[in-house]
């Protein structure tokens, strides 16, 4: 039975700890979130799927080298500290992600732009690297046995808050910088979109002095005190075959799953509802939002189921689920979004017709708006742009956007359908953390858990929605393709997880 | 359960071998046919990445059949053995 002094402790461990992990992943997804802007600033326009993609190239090199940071923080965290490591991975992660709001456009400085954007994503995912495996080390530390599970699972929620934080601070301020939405919204894209990413500074700036006052991990400190702290963590972790095996099998039989289920929940949904069912910006947004609200005790009620029946079961359960349902939710998310063989209504249609001048340039753009409302409730905008050149010669370019507004009913069938999504996520990754801890010990446990957790959640799951995208491009025939790629991954790890895992907790973290 | 243990471990490798093999006929096969900097950029990105995790598969199959995983550890001397 824990006293009240020490329950206190532990609340002030978790707090500090999962303020500062919400805020590295606050600062990594909003540029996640902001892929297509920042396709636009960074990369050469001639072909939106072009630019995309690499804003998404750049995105997954920022999970590619998560592992990498796992292992040089986490050598750190087992020779110096938990604390002190996890204080350096903040810095870095806030300082970057402030430097890339000020990085100028493409069209400013050319090539060095997405250069210099492509560097400090790379320094934001050695960051993060270091990050989750300190604070999960750092709160596990400091739990009893019996609710290790339900303490570690409040750093589990960082990453989904993470998330719902970065969603809410781009609605807010795309929302914020005009009087009307669209002048609001122009400013955004021209050059609002750099406040989620300078506003970073002012979290990590809080969060640095939290994680000041804080102590070291007790058991790191028995360690050191002793002299048992490991000389060359990396070479323990990866040399010594007994552990390496855990490794392998954590890496396999759990995080590669849970990686890849992740993603889809939150990443891929979010991707899937805006380019596929074609939902527009804002409800893409709201919708997510409100999906990881519901969601998010969850994890709390996993992690502490965990701590009773055991974590294996639990997460095997999440990836049986999601394996199982992914076809049928995304396709049913294509249904609610559908007007295909609905009636439209007419006498609704609106055509709007503006030319504009192209600053400087021989030429105009006309842009006809075309909204559309069906008799399920969807209203269905088409923004079409003509070049109009003076000479009246030359092709005009065109290009169309279609975006899709859901009426209530749709639109909260949707948020059941991604929360349905995120409760797979909550199952999977509520008792991760305790479930990596206990299988390592403590003087190689940051390095040792750092890189499953990385590799699975980052090359495995990080690249989702690239791996997704891609193959909606290679087998354009079917919508539904991109996800054979978490089912193929989940159906692996869970055949792996189910036969080579034990569900068995650990009592004795402290060896 | 330790019999499948083991000899699933042979589909552990055998499944790494394919699957890397087919993310490289597929590299090949659109750099072949989209040849420029942002195909190659990517699917060797693929093919970097994947390899480490297709040989780390490779070894834990191997591991799996050679018995390593027929009892997990207890305590953590037995891990750092």
């Amino acid at each position: 039975m824990q006293s009240t002094a020490e329950k206190k402790t532990i609340r002030k461990v978790i707090f500090a700890s999962s303020v500062g992990t919400l805020i590295e992943w606050y600062d990594f997804y909003i540029f996640g979130s902001l892929a297509p802007i920042i396709a636009m600033q960074f990369f050469p326009k001639t072909n939106p799927t072009a630019a995309l993609l690499s804003t998404l190239a750049t995105f997954a090199a920022g999970f590619i080298v998560r592992p990498f940071g796992a292992l040089v923080f986490g050598r750190l965290g087992d020779m110096v500290g938990r604390k002190y490591t996890f204080l350096l991975t903040l810095i870095l992660m806030g300082g970057s992600t402030f430097a890339i709001g000020l990085v100028p456009g493409y069209d400013s400085i050319g090539f060095a732009a997405p250069l210099i954007v492509l560097l400090l994503r790379l320094v934001q995912g050695l960051a993060l690297g270091g990050e989750y495996g300190g604070a999960a080390t750092y709160v596990a530390e400091h739990s009893p046995a019996e609710r290790r599970g339900y303490y570690t699972s409040w750093i589990q929620t960082t990453a989904t808050l993470g998330l719902l934080l970065s969603l809410g601070i781009i609605l807010i301020t795309r929302k914020s910088l005009a009087p009307n939405d669209a002048d609001s919204i122009k400013a955004f894209e021209d050059w609002g979109w750099r406040i989620p990413f300078w506003f970073s500074v002012v979290l990590v700036g809080m969060s640095i002095y939290i994680r000041l006052k804080m102590h070291e991990s007790p058991l790191f400190s028995k360690l050191k005190a002793e002299g048992k702290t490991s000389k060359n963590p990396i070479k323990e972790s990866l040399m010594h075959k007994g552990n390496l095996k855990m490794v392998l099998l954590s890496l396999f039989g759990a995080t590669m799953g849970q990686g890849v289920v992740w993603y889809t929940g939150q990443f891929y949904a979010q991707t899937f509802l805006e380019t596929a069912c074609k939902v527009d910006f804002e409800q893409t947004r709201t919708i997510l939002i409100w999906a990881i609200i519901f969601a998010t005790p969850l994890f709390i009620f996993f992690g502490n189921l965990s701590d009773k029946i055991g974590r294996k079961w639990i997460i095997m359960a999440g990836l049986f689920l999601a394996v199982i349902s992914y076809r049928p939710i995304y396709t049913k998310m294509l249904a609610v979004a559908s007007t295909k063989d609905i009636v439209l209504d007419d006498a609704k249609t609106k055509i709007e017709r503006v030319i504009n001048p192209a600053n400087g340039k021989d030429h105009s753009i006309q842009t006809t708006t075309t909204v559309r409302l069906y008799q399920n409730g969807i209203t269905e905008k088409l923004v079409h742009k003509d070049t109009l050149y003076a000479n009246g010669l030359e092709k005009p370019e065109t290009i169309d956007k279609l975006s899709k507004e859901l009426p209530d009913e749709g639109y909260w069938t949707m948020v059941v359908l991604i929360f349905v999504q995120i409760v797979f996520v909550t199952m999977v990754y509520g008792p991760i953390a305790a479930f990596l801890v206990e299988i390592f010990p403590t003087k190689i446990r940051y390095t040792s858990m750092s890189l499953p957790y990385h590799l699975g959640n980052g090359v495995f799951g990080g690249m989702t929605p690239f791996i997704a995208v891609l193959l909606g491009t290679l087998y354009a025939g079917d919508v539904l393709v991109g996800l054979w790629y978490p089912i193929a991954i989940a159906v692996v790890c869970l055949v792996i997880g189910t036969i080579y895992l034990s569900n068995k907790i650990d009592p004795e973290v402290n060896d | 359960m330790n019999t499948i243990k083991k000899y699933l471990g042979l589909v552990w490798i055998a499944l790494a071998i394919y699957s890397y093999s087919i993310l490289l006929k597929t590299a090949l096969e659109r750099i072949r046919l989209v040849p420029g900097t942002d195909t190659i950029i990517q699917w060797s990105i693929f093919a970097i990445i994947f390899l480490p995790i297709a040989i780390g598969f490779v070894m834990f199959g191997w591991m799996a059949f050679k018995g390593a995983y027929d009892q997990l550890p207890s305590s953590s001397d037995e891990v750092e053995d």
